[in-house]
């Protein structure tokens, strides 16, 4: 791997471009190098990693004894990208992917555009927003937030720590703060309890899957050193002299800090904006990419591995990385079709074991209605402050969907372009139509899909070409 | 707050709202405040509410801040330098400033 370190080392062209890190990327990147193609890489963050294995290559955790297993798990991926022969970027933003596989790429205040004859998004997931009233208040941050801090930093959070929410996730981090020494104070679990009555039926392919024995070690471990509070069905935190109250139906708790968590879901901005086709997907509440076996979207050449074709997992997702890169070599004339199927077959089935117990989690941990439709004092659009209340009052003024909506309230026009408040946004008009979510059209996603500064923007000796994309023509 | 498990890296000395602080390297900006007890890097530019870091993956853009005079930075994404002079974004991003 060749570490470029800003965007005037970058080619103007490329057969491959990876775009993100984590194990999708970095599968990737570990089969298409030494092809005799050239292959870049992309990402936002300073290093190898993604979400799962933030900061593997040089994480303070490998000096914690109790946690040293958490970098650990990500090394030999991140070993094999970094020995591959490809060109990474890191720190590196995207914020312009197009259907001519053009794409807008800032480190360092510069910005630069490149070509690609083919692409594979791997962007990875984020987490599903929980807008509850209170939720914007400083002090509450996300699971995955505290969790990148341990990760990269070696942080864990002091004082009265109260956890919420529901997802693997909230256990995973709960049980690593346990391993840590520095146990939350109280979680509050929202996993609905009619969930179970859904989730039953894939228990037996739960029960067969690799996650089973993950998961159970995991809240036994959290429930021997941490109040549980079980079947919460609403939340509300406020602001209380010297920290937070959290309010729930039945109790109160004071907290010094409050983690939020239920689950996550797609990113699928850049995969939007470069025209890729969403679905709605009933058994995870998300927009999904529709992709077919090898990744491939309807775009010619832009393929999508990883948890942005749907929540699967890090494995599943190192797998897809695998298959997704296969198929861009077999497109660009570096392998043959019988090549490509057996070097594929190993890892198609590996996403599929890993697959197969995903049905029970989606079904058990698919959040309450409640939890994902905005009430009226809750903030849907951190930011532009739109609450739910605004949105029910837009339907009522006749907005049908996000793109209305943000017409009339600005959400999704704030910095976040909509990432974060899409599916509250959605939820909400939905459940106040009272219309199935798969009727209407996710938010217009158009590029820059990041801020980017003039002066980058000046700095760019652009083209027409590039200017177009910049101004999203 | 939030404490350091381990504490081997490298101190890099920056400023907060014109106070001399101290950061570890590896850090992100946003990490190095949350480290020192700022849960309130921002006030938005609709009501003019307090905000921190609420993603710390590049989403939410609540951890926006002033990094050397230029603002809309996400602390989040923006390894700390020594020498940076960090301040809190107050009101509406403006565009390319
Ligand atoms: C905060 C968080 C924490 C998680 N922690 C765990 C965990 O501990 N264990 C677990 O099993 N699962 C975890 N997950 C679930 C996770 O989605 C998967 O396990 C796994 O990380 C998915 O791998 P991926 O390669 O698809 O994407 P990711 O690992 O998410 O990697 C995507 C990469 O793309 C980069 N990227 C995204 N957009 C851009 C852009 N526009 N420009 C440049 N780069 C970009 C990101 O910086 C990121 O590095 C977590 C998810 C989140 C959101
Ligand atoms: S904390 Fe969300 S973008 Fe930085």
């Amino acid at each position: 791997m060749k570490r470029l370190s800003d965007v005037a080392s970058l080619r103007e062209g490329y057969d491959l471009a990876i775009i993100g890190a984590g194990p999708a990327g970095m599968a990737a990147a570990a089969t298409a190098g030494g092809r005799g193609l050239s292959v870049l890489l992309l990402d936002e963050n300073p290093g190898l990693g993604g979400q799962v294995h933030r900061g593997v290559e040089a994480s303070p955790l490998a000096a914690v004894p109790a946690l040293a297993n958490v970098p650990g798990a990500g090394r030999a991926l991140a070993q094999a990208a970094a020995r591959a022969e490809v060109e990474f970027l890191p720190g590196a933003t995207v914020w312009h992917l197009d259907a001519a596989r053009r794409i807008g790429v800032s480190a360092g205040g510069a910005a630069r555009m490149v070509v690609a004859r083919r692409v594979i998004i791997a962007t990875g997931a984020l987490e599903r927003p929980m807008p509850i009233p209170g939720w914007t208040l400083p002090g509450v941050m996300s699971v995955g937030a505290a969790q990148t801090l341990l990760k990269a930093q070696g942080l864990v959070p002091e004082g009265r720590v109260v956890m919420a929410g529901s997802g693997p996730l909230l256990w995973l981090y709960a049980a690593q703060l346990v391993a840590a020494g520095h146990p939350p104070a109280l979680l509050l679990d929202t996993t609905p309890r009619a969930n179970w009555r859904a989730a039953l039926p894939h228990l037996w392919d739960f029960l067969r899957s690799p996650y089973a024995a993950k998961g159970a070690g995991l809240l036994a471990r959290v429930r021997r050193g941490v109040r549980v509070v079980s079947g919460v069905a609403s939340l509300a935190i406020r602001a209380a002299p010297g920290g937070l109250e959290v309010a729930w139906p039945g109790g109160t708790a004071r907290a010094d800090r409050v983690l939020l968590h239920q689950g996550v879901v797609p990113q699928t901005n850049l995969a939007q904006a470069a025209g890729c086709e969403l679905a709605w997907d009933k058994a995870q509440a998300c927009f999904v990419p529709r992709t077919d076996g090898w990744g491939e979207t309807n775009l010619p050449g832009i393929a999508i591995a990883g948890d942005t074709a749907g929540i699967a997992g890090a494995e599943a997702a190192e797998a897809s990385g695998h298959v997704a890169a296969l198929a861009a070599l077999h497109a660009l004339g570096a392998l043959d079709g019988a090549a490509r199927d057996a070097a594929a077959a190993p890892h198609q089935a590996a996403r599929a074991r890993w697959r197969r117990g995903r049905a029970f989690l989606d079904a058990l941990y698919l959040p309450a209605p409640g939890f994902r439709v905005a009430p009226d004092e809750a903030i849907a659009c951190r930011c532009e402050e739109v609450t739910g209340a605004a949105l029910r009052e837009a339907v009522r003024l006749g907005a049908t969907g996000p793109n209305q909506a943000k017409a009339f309230l600005r959400c999704g026009m704030g910095p976040c372009q909509g990432r974060m408040c899409m599916l509250t946004v959605v939820e909400t008009i939905v459940a106040a139509r009272g219309v199935a979510p798969g009727t209407i059209k996710p938010l217009r996603i158009r590029p820059p899909v990041k801020p980017v500064t003039l002066a980058e923007i000046a700095a760019m000796d652009s083209t027409e070409a590039e200017r177009a994309a910049v101004e999203g023509r | 707050m939030f404490r350091r498990l381990h504490e081997g890296a490298t101190p890099l000395p920056f400023t907060f709202e014109g106070e001399a602080v101290e950061g570890r390297e590896g850090d992100s900006v946003a990490a190095a405040l949350l480290a020192l007890g700022h849960d309130a890097t921002r006030e938005t530019g609709v009501s003019g509410a307090p905000r921190g870091p609420y993603c710390m993956m590049g989403v939410c853009f609540d951890c926006l801040v002033m990094i050397d005079g230029v603002g809309n930075r996400q602390a989040c994404l923006v390894p700390l330098r020594a020498g940076m002079e960090v301040r809190r974004q107050r009101g509406r991003r403006k565009a390319g400033a």
